[in-house]
């Protein structure tokens, strides 16, 4: 097989037009089960834990009503009409139903409708950042003004397995617009993707299977150096030009040792490694790491964000904040706040709520 | 009749190969091997593979091999005895040489276990015990081999962290092996904090199932240009012996027979007795295997074979240094390539080339190789020429 010579040199998705994120917002149900909760079920206590506690969403959360939250903390701090809003966009890997959107919710219930593209993205984790490539596109070849795209998950775990111990539930909403109004300017992004099937779950099952230590090096690791490494050479950056990263957060060992790989300190990716409480909220993991980070962000940080998706891919940004965030981190809860609003639940409780319980 | 020598070694690095398949990686270690041997054309390929049907839906290996290294229409085929695969298939090669029915043999050793992962390998793995009376039970061979390790520990007072010195030895010599999964020395408290993974086994009891191939090309010595380059190498003494598949046939779980009829016969037909052996690879799946095969053999008497780990005896510098390159423990498992990896291995130490790992004077070698809790052994003495 041969390798096109493009691929060795790959080119960055730079749009025309210069565009930003022109408003954020995040939203965590308040839910926590914490993981040696699921030990004490399933191990006897035994072995270590790869965070302290999830989120879990109430028994009248789903995806939509979480993505609506993220949505209007996103339009508050845009401060902009909504009917302006030329796509509403949501990433998930738990979108209520096979067939009717998630985002025609979305869009209805912000006040986007009816002149404005809805759909529903998937690529396992990476789906809402795709979303955002794709409004980078829109609005930066000058097709809308202003696009929405939001990563959202109430993941899924299966009762027992390896994954439950992490399956969180949460997210972020962006709306990207004209660089000039935007509180952080993208300048750039760059994908990276295969076709390795490390997770996955079919139409008409439950819960995704996984393919154990094959989710690793091969999949997450590799994934995420390339996209990082491709996006900083042809930036011509290193690890010492951001002062923040944030990288997709399966549990709290991945993001930390591939951040120590590419050269990033632990301080650098502290404000957006929030797995250790919330879990892993799949779609929404590196969009809420992100708010989480310009929640506390200064005019100049320059910020590298870097998704994974199983199946598998990642999507690296280069980011740079403006001096219109602080003004806009205040005009909304921030991510810290939800992560402090906090329920726990026993493991019973969180069966009820996840309908995990077979009623007929 | 002119000594079977082994005229050419390749191999590849052991470890998760997950984008390496069966064939290729087969095929890097036959480059290797016939590079390394000047360019002798091999007549007959024997494979030691155990689990390629089971894990890669692959059976008649032995020709998709040959094939795929351009040897097509030479003699090829598989040979399977679970663990010893590749100690069965150099045997095979040694007597078709020995034979003198075939000038050139070429021998490779190949698992790929990662084309499978999680309980789909254990499943395979399980095949390899007596499927009627041990599988079906849910018995997987770690299981077996720690039901084995309890009773040893019961009946010759073993204490906890006993067999420490296997794994601490192993992972030593597997620094300086490039080809070595692990490559990192463990300290005594990492083995004693390890996680249990079937008590009394703990994860360093325990060697990685890993992907790899090893390659040998065997001929005569007359068959050889004078102007040969590599060391030769001589294979001395070969033997096999099996015993019951099912370990609750035996009359004494805790002596391996056929690791005893193997290396005595091996032995004899080299002229050597247990002093002249200079380093011995064993087929240190699991700890307690090594402990039974130094007993077995001779270097240790019942019950003792620990205390060779304990007391330092089995170090590259000890009195009897075995798992020279990190063996199964560090060097990592790779199924049926094992016996062949462990005759690469003892063909570097022959040739002076073990560098940082070499054995001082090794002029014999003792390689053994298991499969299942000894139900088949196959030794070789291999000395320098």
């Amino acid at each position: 097989m041969t390798t096109p010579q493009h691929q060795h040199s790959p080119t960055l998705l730079k749009p025309i037009k210069p565009v930003g994120i022109v408003g954020y917002g995040a939203y965590v149900p308040r839910y926590r089960l914490p993981a040696k909760e699921v030990a004490r079920v399933w191990t006897g206590k035994s072995g270590g834990l790869p965070i302290k506690e999830k989120a879990v969403p109430g028994l009248d959360e789903d995806v939509i009503t979480m993505s609506i939250e993220a949505a209007r903390n996103a339009m508050l701090r845009a401060q902009i009409d909504p009917t302006e809003l030329r796509a509403v966009w949501v990433g998930s890997e738990s979108h209520p139903y096979a067939v009717k959107p998630t985002s025609t919710l979305v869009a209805e219930a912000i006040g986007a409708v009816p002149n404005t593209q809805a759909a529903d993205w998937e690529f396992a984790c990476k789906a809402g950042t795709e979303a955002m490539v794709a409004a980078m596109g829109l609005v930066g070849s000058g097709m809308g003004h202003y696009a929405m795209a939001i990563g959202m998950d109430t993941a899924q775990g299966k009762p027992g397995d390896a994954l439950e111990y992490t399956a969180g539930a949460g997210g972020g909403a962006y709306i990207l617009g004209p660089a000039e109004e935007s509180l952080a300017i993208i300048n750039a992004s760059y994908s990276y993707v295969t076709d390795t099937p490390d997770f996955w779950r079919r139409e008409y099952q439950k819960y995704p299977e996984h393919g154990m230590r094959f989710t690793g090096e091969p999949a997450y690791f590799k994934h995420v150096t390339e996209a990082a490494t491709h996006l900083m050479e042809a930036s011509g950056t290193t690890a010492k030009d951001y002062k923040w990263a944030v990288f997709h957060q399966p549990n709290v060992k991945f993001p930390q040792r591939v951040a120590g790989q590419l050269g990033f300190s632990a301080e650098q990716i502290e404000p957006g490694l929030l797995v250790g409480t919330i879990g892993n909220t799949y779609a929404g993991a590196a969009m809420i790491g992100l708010t989480a980070t310009l929640d506390i962000a200064q005019p100049g940080d320059r910020i590298l964000v870097v998704s994974f998706g199983s199946g598998a891919g990642s999507d690296a940004f280069d980011i740079v904040v403006t001096d219109k965030a602080p003004a806009r981190q205040g005009l909304a809860t921030k991510t810290r706040e939800y992560i402090a609003r906090r329920s726990e639940i026993d493991y019973a409780t969180y069966v009820r709520f996840r309908g995990k319980l077979a009623m007929k | 009749m002119t000594e079977v020598v082994i005229a050419g070694i390749g191999q590849t690095a052991v470890g998760e190969h997950w984008e390496i398949g069966l064939r290729d990686l087969a095929y890097a270690a036959i480059h290797d091997a016939l590079k390394d041997a000047g360019g002798l054309k091999p007549q007959a390929l024997f494979v030691g593979n155990m689990l390629a049907p089971n894990l890669s839906r692959q059976a008649h290996v032995g020709v998709l091999l040959a094939d795929y290294a351009g040897l097509t229409g030479i003699e090829a085929v598989t040979v399977e005895a679970a663990g010893a695969s590749g100690g069965a298939a150099l045997r095979q090669g040694y007597l078709a040489i020995a034979s003198g029915m075939v000038d050139v043999a070429l021998i490779v050793g190949v698992e790929k276990f990662t084309d499978m992962i999680g309980s789909e390998v254990d499943e395979a793995l399980a095949t390899t015990s007596d499927s009627d009376f041990e599988a079906v039970q849910g018995m997987t061979p770690t299981s077996q081999a720690a039901l084995l390790m309890k009773r040893y520990m019961h009946e010759y007072n073993v204490p906890a962290n006993g067999f420490a010195g296997f794994a601490l030895t192993a992972h030593a010599n597997g620094v300086a092996n490039k080809n070595a999964m692990f490559r990192k020395a463990i300290k005594a408290e990492t083995y004693a904090k390890a996680e249990m993974v079937s008590d009394p086994l703990n994860m360093f009891d325990i060697a990685p199932n890993a992907d790899g191939a090893a390659a040998l090309v065997l001929t005569r010595r007359d068959l050889l240009p004078s102007d040969f380059k590599n060391p030769l190498v001589k294979i001395a003494g070969s033997a096999a012996s099996s015993d019951t598949l099912a370990l609750h046939d035996r009359k004494d779980m805790l002596y391996f027979d056929t690791a005893q009829i193997s290396a005595g016969k091996a032995m004899k037909q080299a002229g050597v007795v247990l002093d002249h052996i200079n380093f011995f690879e064993y087929h240190d799946m699991f700890s307690i295997f090594a402990a039974l095969q130094l007993e077995a053999v001779g270097f240790a008497i019942k019950g003792k074979g620990w205390k060779l780990a304990e007391d330092g005896s089995i170090g590259l510098k000890g009195k009897i240094p075995c798992a020279t390159m990190g063996g199964m423990k560090a060097r990592g498992f790779p199924g049926g390539a094992s016996g062949v990896y462990q005759a690469v291995e003892a063909v570097t130490q022959l040739r002076g080339q073990a560098e940082a790992n070499q054995i001082a004077g090794a002029k014999t070698g003792l390689i053994q190789s298991l499969g299942g809790p000894g139900s088949t052994a196959v030794s070789h003495i291999l000395q320098s020429l």
